[in-house]
Formats: C-alpha cells, sequence, structure tokens
C-alpha cells in the first residue's frame, strides 16, 4: 500500500470515503430527542426485572460517561486515554465528602462536578500549554490518570487499596434507592442534561469554534479563535460530566477503590462507545453504550468466557476506525440516505 | 540509610533497565521509521511472554533458549500484522493509527484473559535461585544474564542498522521517506520489516523478562507506560535514547521502591513521563521540533 | 494601516526574510511578489503571528503587533489566507464560513446569515452544503477567502489566492477582490499571476532572498532592473533592453 500517493490526493480520498454531507452543527430534529425520550420513560415500565433495569442503568450510565469523552474528544478533537482520571476524581470526591466529611450524598453531585472540572481544568491548562496534541495528549492524559491511581492507592483519606465502601441505606435522602427504578430515572435524567449539552454544542458559537480546532488549529487561530482557552474549556466541561458520572458510580455499586476508579478500563470503555457509536455526535455514546450493554450482556449470558465482549469491542474498534471512522451513526445515516434516494 | 541498600539498589536499577531498553528499541524503532506509536507494545509482550511460558510448561524449552523461536515468531507476528492491518491505514490521521493499535492492544488482551485467565504466572528454572555477587550486593542469576542478553542484543541491533543494507535501508526510510523511495528502497517492505524487528526485539525481551516478571493479562498496560517513557525520555526514534532512558527508568523505578514504597513507588515513571511530555518533549536525544 | 520595519527571521542559518520593511495604505491594494523561496509566505506568517519575529516590528493601525497570538491579530482586523488552502474539511461550505462570521456575531442565526451573505459574495452560494473535502482547488482557495471575509477584517492577506485556478476563474477573483476594496478592506496579496498583480496592485513590493529590492508603482516594477533580474537571471535586463525599446517605440 503506497502511502505517500495516497498522501498525494487527499481530496480525492476524502471525496469516496464520505459521499453524504454531514451538517455537524445543525440541529437534530426535535422529533428524534423526543423519540427517544420516550422510549427511555416507558422502558422501565415495560421491563421491571432487576436485570433488565441494569441493563437499562448500565447502557445510560456508559451513554453519560461517553458523552464525557465525545465532548472533548468527538467534538473537540482532542482525544483522551486518559478519561477515567474525571469518573475517578468524581468518584472519590463525592464518596470522601459523604463518608469523611458527613455532607449530604446528594452534594456529591456537584462536588464531584467541580472535582472534574478542576482536574480536567489543570490537566488541559497544563497540556495544552505545552503545546501537546494528538498522539502526545493521549499518552499524557493517560500518565495523568495513572498517576492519580498510584496516589489514591497511597494515601488514607481514600482508603487507599482497600477503596472505600458506602454504607447501604437505601433511600432518596441518600442517594440511594430501594427500587432500582430510582437509578433508572436518576441516570435517565442525567443523559437527558448531557444530551442537552452536546445538542446546544451543535448549535452554538462554542462548538462551532471547537469544530474548527479539532479540524484544523491554525485555521482556526487565523480566525480569531482563542484556541487555548476554548480547548480548556472544553476540558473543564468534559471533566465535570466524568465526575458526575463517577459519583453516580459509586453510589450505584456502594463501592469504589483505585482500579476501578482510575484504572484503564473505564477509559477505554469512555472512548469506545463514543467512537464505535460516533465521535463528535449526540447520540453516539448512547448507540456505543447501548451495544457495549448488549455485547456485554450476551456473551456473559451465552458463554463465561471472561472478557469476551472487550475482545468482540476491540475489534469493532479497529474495523470503525479502518472502514467507518465516523461511527455507526454514520452507517445508519448512510443506510436511510440510501433508502430515500430509493424511494425518489 | 546505608549505601549497600543504596548501591543494591542502583544495581538493581541499572540491570531492570537494560532490559526496559530492550524493550524501547523496538517502541523506537517502530517511531522512528513508521511514525506511529505502537500503543499495542505492551500487549504484544504480554503476549510474547506468554507465548514463552506455555514453550516451558508445555515443551520444557528453557526461557533463554525459546528467544531462537519467539524472536522468528514475533517477526512474523510483526510483518503480518503490517502488511494485514497497520499498513493500510498509515496514510490516515496520525490519531488512527494510534486508535487502531489501541484497539488491537484491547483486543489481544482480552483474548489472553479469555484464553489464560486472569491471574497471574512466573516461571521457574533451575537457576532462578541462584545468587551472584556483584559488588556489594548479592543479585539472582536471571536478572544479571537477562541484562547482559538484552545489551548483546541491542548492540546487535545497532551493528544490524549500521552495517547490513537493509539497516541501511532502514535508516534513510527514517529519515527521508520519499528520498528513500526515490533511490528505488521499497518503502512499504520497510516499514513491514522495521514493525516486524519491533516486535521481534519483544520476543527476545519476553524471554528476558520471563524468569524474572510475572506475567497476567493486564500486565500489557504497565509495560507499555515504562516503554512510553523510557521512549520519550530517550527521544522518539534515537536508540542511544532507548538505552539511555531504559537505564534512567530501571533506576527510577528502584529507588522510587525504595524511598517511597511498593505503591507509591511507581509514581516516578508516570512524572517523569509528564515532565518531559510538558517541558521537553523531544526527549534527551530526539529531534527538537 | 500596517506598518513592518525591520523585519528579519531566521531559520537555523538562512535568512529567510532580511531587514524587510513595507506600508500598506488604508484601503490599497498592495501586492508582494518574487521568485519562489524569497520568503515572501515566511513574511506573512511573521505579520500575522504564526512565527516569532528575530528582530523588527510590525504595526497595525498605529498597535505594535509584534509578536502578538495570532487570533489577538485576528481579532484586530487581519486576517490572511494560506497558500495550501486548509478547509475544514469535515464541515459544510456554510459551517465553514460560518466560523469566521461567529467572530463578528455571536448570535448563531446572525453568522449563518452572514456566512450565507459572504458565500453569495463568492461565488459560492449553491455550494453551500457540501462538504469542504469534496470542494475542487477553486473551491477550496474561494472558501479561503470566504472564511476570512465573513470576519469582516479591516486588512486581507492574500496567500497565491489565484494560484492552480484557470484564466476564467482568475477574472472572477479579481472582481471579488475589487469589490473587497471597495467595500473598505485593505488588501496585500501575495501572488505570482503577474497580470492580477497589475491590474489589482497601486503599490507592489518585491522580495528576492528574504530582502525588499523594490517597490512602487506596477509599472515601475516592471522595468526596474533589479526585478528581472532577480527573476530571470543577471545580465537579463540588458539581454530584454533592446525589445523593450523596440516595443515602445
Amino acid at each position: 500500500m503506497s502511502t505517500d500517493a495516497a498522501k498525494s490526493q487527499p481530496a480525492q480520498r476524502e471525496a469516496t470515503a464520505r459521499p453524504a454531507p454531514r451538517s455537524e452543527l445543525l440541529p437534530l430534529p426535535w422529533k428524534l430527542h423526543l423519540t427517544v425520550l420516550l422510549i427511555a420513560l416507558v422502558y422501565p415500565f415495560v421491563f421491571p426485572s432487576s436485570f433488565m433495569l441494569n441493563f437499562g442503568v448500565l447502557a445510560l450510565f456508559y451513554a453519560f460517561i461517553g458523552q464525557s469523552w465525545n465532548i472533548a474528544g468527538g467534538f473537540a478533537g482532542q482525544l483522551s486515554f486518559g478519561h477515567v482520571a474525571f469518573f475517578g476524581v468524581g468518584a472519590y470526591a463525592a464518596t470522601i465528602a459523604q463518608m469523611r466529611f458527613g455532607f449530604s450524598p446528594w452534594l456529591g453531585l456537584p462536588i464531584a462536578a467541580l472535582a472534574g472540572a478542576l482536574v480536567g481544568g489543570i490537566i488541559g491548562v497544563l497540556s495544552f500549554r505545552a503545546g501537546l496534541k494528538g498522539s502526545y495528549f493521549a499518552l499524557i492524559t493517560l500518565a495523568f490518570a495513572e498517576v492519580l491511581r498510584i496516589v489514591s492507592n497511597s494515601v488514607s483519606i481514600t482508603g487507599g487499596g482497600l477503596g472505600m465502601l458506602i454504607p447501604m441505606k437505601p433511600g432518596a435522602a441518600n442517594l440511594q434507592f430501594a427500587e432500582r427504578s430510582g437509578f433508572y430515572f436518576l441516570i435517565l435524567v442525567l443523559v437527558a442534561i448531557s444530551i442537552a449539552l452536546a445538542e446546544w454544542l451543535r448549535r452554538s458559537k462554542f462548538g462551532a469554534q471547537l469544530a474548527a480546532i479539532r479540524e484544523n488549529e491554525d485555521a482556526a487561530k487565523a480566525l480569531g479563535i482563542n484556541v487555548f482557552r476554548e480547548k480548556v474549556k472544553v476540558m473543564l466541561l468534559s471533566g465535570a460530566i466524568g465526575g458526575v458520572g463517577g459519583c453516580f458510580f459509586a453510589q450505584y455499586f456502594l463501592y469504589i477503590d483505585p482500579l476501578i476508579a482510575f484504572g484503564v478500563d473505564k477509559s477505554v470503555e469512555m472512548l469506545l462507545v463514543s467512537m464505535i457509536g460516533g465521535a463528535g455526535t449526540v447520540y453516539g455514546p448512547m448507540v456505543g453504550a447501548l451495544l457495549l450493554a448488549l455485547v456485554s450482556d450476551g456473551t456473559r449470558a451465552l458463554t463465561q468466557i471472561q472478557g469476551l465482549s472487550l475482545v468482540l469491542y476491540g475489534a469493532l474498534l479497529v474495523i470503525i476506525i479502518a472502514y467507518l471512522p465516523n461511527g455507526l451513526i454514520d452507517l445508519f445515516a448512510r443506510i436511510k440516505a440510501r433508502f430515500s434516494k430509493g424511494r425518489n | 540509610m546505608d549505601s549497600t541498600i543504596i548501591a543494591s539498589a542502583a544495581i538493581n536499577g541499572l540491570l531492570l533497565g537494560g532490559i526496559y531498553t530492550l524493550v524501547a528499541c523496538g517502541l523506537t524503532l517502530i517511531y522512528g521509521v513508521l511514525h506511529i506509536i505502537n500503543f499495542a507494545h505492551g500487549s504484544m509482550l504480554m503476549l510474547a511472554m506468554f507465548g514463552v511460558y506455555y514453550l516451558l510448561t508445555l515443551l520444557g524449552i528453557d526461557p533463554y533458549l525459546s528467544m531462537f523461536i519467539m524472536v522468528p515468531a514475533m517477526y512474523v507476528l510483526g510483518y503480518l500484522l503490517y502488511k494485514g492491518l497497520i499498513g493500510r491505514l498509515s496514510s490516515g490521521k496520525d490519531e488512527n493509527i494510534l486508535l487502531v493499535t489501541l484497539g488491537l492492544s484491547i483486543l489481544i488482551e482480552n483474548l489472553a484473559l479469555m484464553f489464560f485467565k486472569g491471574d497471574s504466572r512466573t516461571i521457574l528454572v533451575s537457576y532462578s535461585d541462584r545468587m551472584i555477587e556483584l559488588g556489594p550486593t548479592l543479585v539472582p542469576l536471571p536478572k544479571l544474564i537477562s541484562f547482559v542478553v538484552a545489551m548483546v542484543l541491542c548492540a546487535l541491533l545497532g551493528l544490524f542498522m549500521q552495517r547490513t543494507d537493509t539497516g541501511r535501508a532502514i535508516r534513510a526510510v527514517a529519515k527521508e521517506r520519499v528520498g528513500a523511495r526515490l533511490v528505488g528502497i521499497d518503502v512499504d517492505r520497510i516499514f513491514a520489516i522495521s514493525y516486524g524487528i519491533g516486535l521481534a526485539t519483544l520476543g527476545a525481551a519476553a524471554s528476558l523478562m520471563m524468569p524474572i516478571f510475572y506475567v497476567s493479562p493486564t500486565v500489557g498496560h504497565v509495560f507499555a507506560l515504562v516503554a512510553f517513557t523510557v521512549v520519550v525520555l530517550g527521544g522518539m526514534g534515537s536508540f542511544l535514547g532507548a538505552i539511555v532512558g531504559g537505564l534512567i527508568i530501571g533506576l527510577t523505578e528502584s529507588f522510587g521502591g525504595l524511598y517511597l514504597g511498593e505503591s507509591l513507588g511507581q509514581i516516578g515513571i508516570s512524572l517523569i513521563f509528564i515532565l518531559i511530555l510538558l517541558f521537553r518533549p523531544s526527549g534527551l536525544f530526539g529531534a527538537r521540533q | 494601516m500596517l506598518k513592518v520595519r525591520g523585519l528579519t527571521k531566521i531559520f537555523g542559518g538562512l535568512r529567510a526574510v532580511d531587514d524587510a520593511s513595507l506600508d500598506v495604505a488604508q484601503g490599497s491594494i498592495v501586492a508582494l511578489i518574487g521568485p519562489n523561496g524569497a520568503g515572501k509566505t515566511t513574511l506573512f506568517s511573521c505579520i500575522s503571528g504564526f512565527q516569532p519575529v528575530n528582530a523588527g516590528r510590525v504595526e497595525l493601525l498605529g498597535q505594535d503587533i509584534t509578536g502578538m497570538p495570532v487570533h489577538r491579530i485576528a481579532r484586530m482586523g487581519m486576517v490572511r489566507t494560506f497558500q495550501i488552502t486548509q478547509p475544514f474539511a469535515k464541515l459544510s461550505v456554510h459551517e465553514n464560513i460560518a466560523v469566521g462570521a461567529y467572530q463578528r456575531y455571536s448570535n448563531r442565526a446572525q453568522a449563518w446569515e452572514q456566512a450565507r451573505a459572504v458565500a453569495e459574495q463568492v461565488g459560492m452560494g449553491h455550494q453551500l452544503e457540501q462538504p469542504a473535502s469534496s470542494l475542487t482547488v477553486a473551491g477550496r482557495k474561494r472558501l479561503e477567502l470566504a472564511r476570512t471575509l465573513a470576519t469582516e477584517p479591516r486588512l486581507l492577506l492574500l496567500d497565491e489566492v489565484m494560484a492552480g485556478l484557470n484564466p476564467s476563474e482568475i477574472l472572477e477573483i479579481i472582481a471579488i477582490i475589487q469589490k473587497i476594496r471597495a467595500s473598505g478592506v485593505t488588501v496585500l496579496l501575495i501572488e505570482h499571476v503577474m497580470h492580477a498583480v497589475m491590474s489589482l496592485s497601486e503599490h507592489i513590493y518585491v522580495l528576492s532572498y528574504g530582502k525588499i529590492i523594490a517597490e512602487g508603482a506596477p509599472q515601475e516594477i516592471v522595468n526596474n532592473t533589479a526585478v528581472i533580474e532577480a527573476y530571470l537571471g543577471r545580465g537579463a535586463a540588458k539581454a530584454l533592453a533592446p525589445e523593450q525599446e523596440a516595443s515602445h517605440a
């Protein structure tokens, strides 16, 4: 495969690779949002079993934290391999506030958001000041997450390697729900907010500037965009969302430890659901999360083989990058376009 | 802390570093020639180590001898991987290859989880417990053997790059891709060969590491981070950098463990990585951007 | 509008720009010409903040902007295009131009309308939905121009905006540039297409090996010995002289 020849004709390659025009910055039809919302609202009544509710919660959870990655990685083009850092910081911040300082568990949500945003801001400022982009940025985020893992493993306020348990005290005041559907609706609200945020990004000046930064930083600068400032802003936002995800996770599972909070697995999952679903799209993470949850539960139900779902997912990532870089949503869009062409 | 403990830590660190050097050489070669960051490096090493493990437990082959099987096997794997997958995508954006190699590493790691289960393995050979006196300290014989062999292999690799035609072609492509093509070098073949050599070094490293380290499907991450840190510290694409970087990182790990304890000691490597990327991304010997 | 004094840019041992000075008066069209490799694009990069300078000073509207960050210079009203076009590939033409428009209008509807109007101005009104990556070279150049226009600049730095265009496309761009100037925008352009330079510019600077070797009105430049020799080599002026006299006679 001749790489130089391919490089000399980038325009042609791109044109054939993406035949359908993509309007990135136009709002999505409200009917779509309404339909998805209705389905999500009705789901727990149609499938009230514990197993199905858990499936729903996890799918929505991954959609939520996937959106955190998506905003930085998909919309703004800042690929990170260490997004778990925000998740973990949020989880620990909320849990520490509750367990060590006696704060109300509900306060954990804004605390986690702030903690995640703070870490996002720090990582952003440090990395972007140093001019890190692309692969180097991805690698440094990995290192930051690893540092946080080691620190949380070594200090007493986080419980060190033993982690932290939240005592089970069901009741809405404790941000724990006797009925699993309580958690379902909570995460649904969070996901709805994240979708609204992504939709706002599509329509706003900020979102347009992020898209410009993603596509071509120099050109963005030349048009007056303060690239550094906007990139830091997106890290703040992305970090906040990741943090809130961490708080939810801690309340749902009532346990966190350094590996869960800062291990590479979550970073990978946040990235995977977005890339496979469609990076830079509003519903990409949700599509990816649904698929992940399906594959995960499906493989667990059919076989006892540990790790099979991620094998499939890793393979899917490779295939998507190679053949469908805009993710599954792009595939759906193309199929739809072909159908409407067929009708006309 | 008395001087023998410090000296012991230093010697152990250097011995360890020598092995890291070998791992880093492959990574820096791949970057220098193909300009891709091979995120799958860590999980490939893990895979190779399992190879060594099973060659011993199933066929009774001594780990050091299994090098003669692992090196060509990994070379072939690398060559085929390049031809079949990586080569097709290397004309895209930088980040695409990173994601593909990430996907590959996820795939490999979880395949390993599926087939080998999650527990850690190590191997014991007849000479695992032999200790050799080295200055003020005693070191396990395998560690010493591994260090010496690693250094020899690095030297051989260096000679290969300097003296053979293929080595020269590789250096030419690394320096000036278009020019190399213009003088008739089959650049794509060189890419495949380089990727193959990159993985072959992992085959050798695995043989050297199995007697000393534990392996489990999840260690790929740790090795990847170490390898990246060495390469970034030494300078992407620089062999001298890989050697110096490897030794420094080995020392860092050793002293980190000594002064900060088992858990916090690991932080040294990640911190070095972050600091280098923030303040001197070209590393010690890399090309200034 | 723009004052450059003694600008020097050194890369390693090479003086890419050597003590260059130029003035661009408000409302004028000034051209920067010179043989390939003379340092014209480097000069643009230095002026617009993409490259730090080793010596010299750049003043925009009386304010010293030497070393200012690119985006602040752009906000002040000096915007540049790139010799190798830099479209936002995955965005549509409309979205591309809107990014420029957003500099002036924070409101989405206004930015979108501005983008549409500018697209019409440069003749891209029918291509709004096309992805930028599918445009031809001429289209991309036009897009580049439209994007910068959408920011409502005061001074436009155009870097070989006509390279790769066919004669009819060049005529269109010339007309567009004249309209731009008529609307009050100052233009500094790098160009190789000589007849365009002649018909558009009031003042020309000639750069060779990083130095400004001549400046003046188009007619003066054409007859300038140093300029001819910069392009055609030493002795070319003499060799051409009898021909020129014959054509004037």
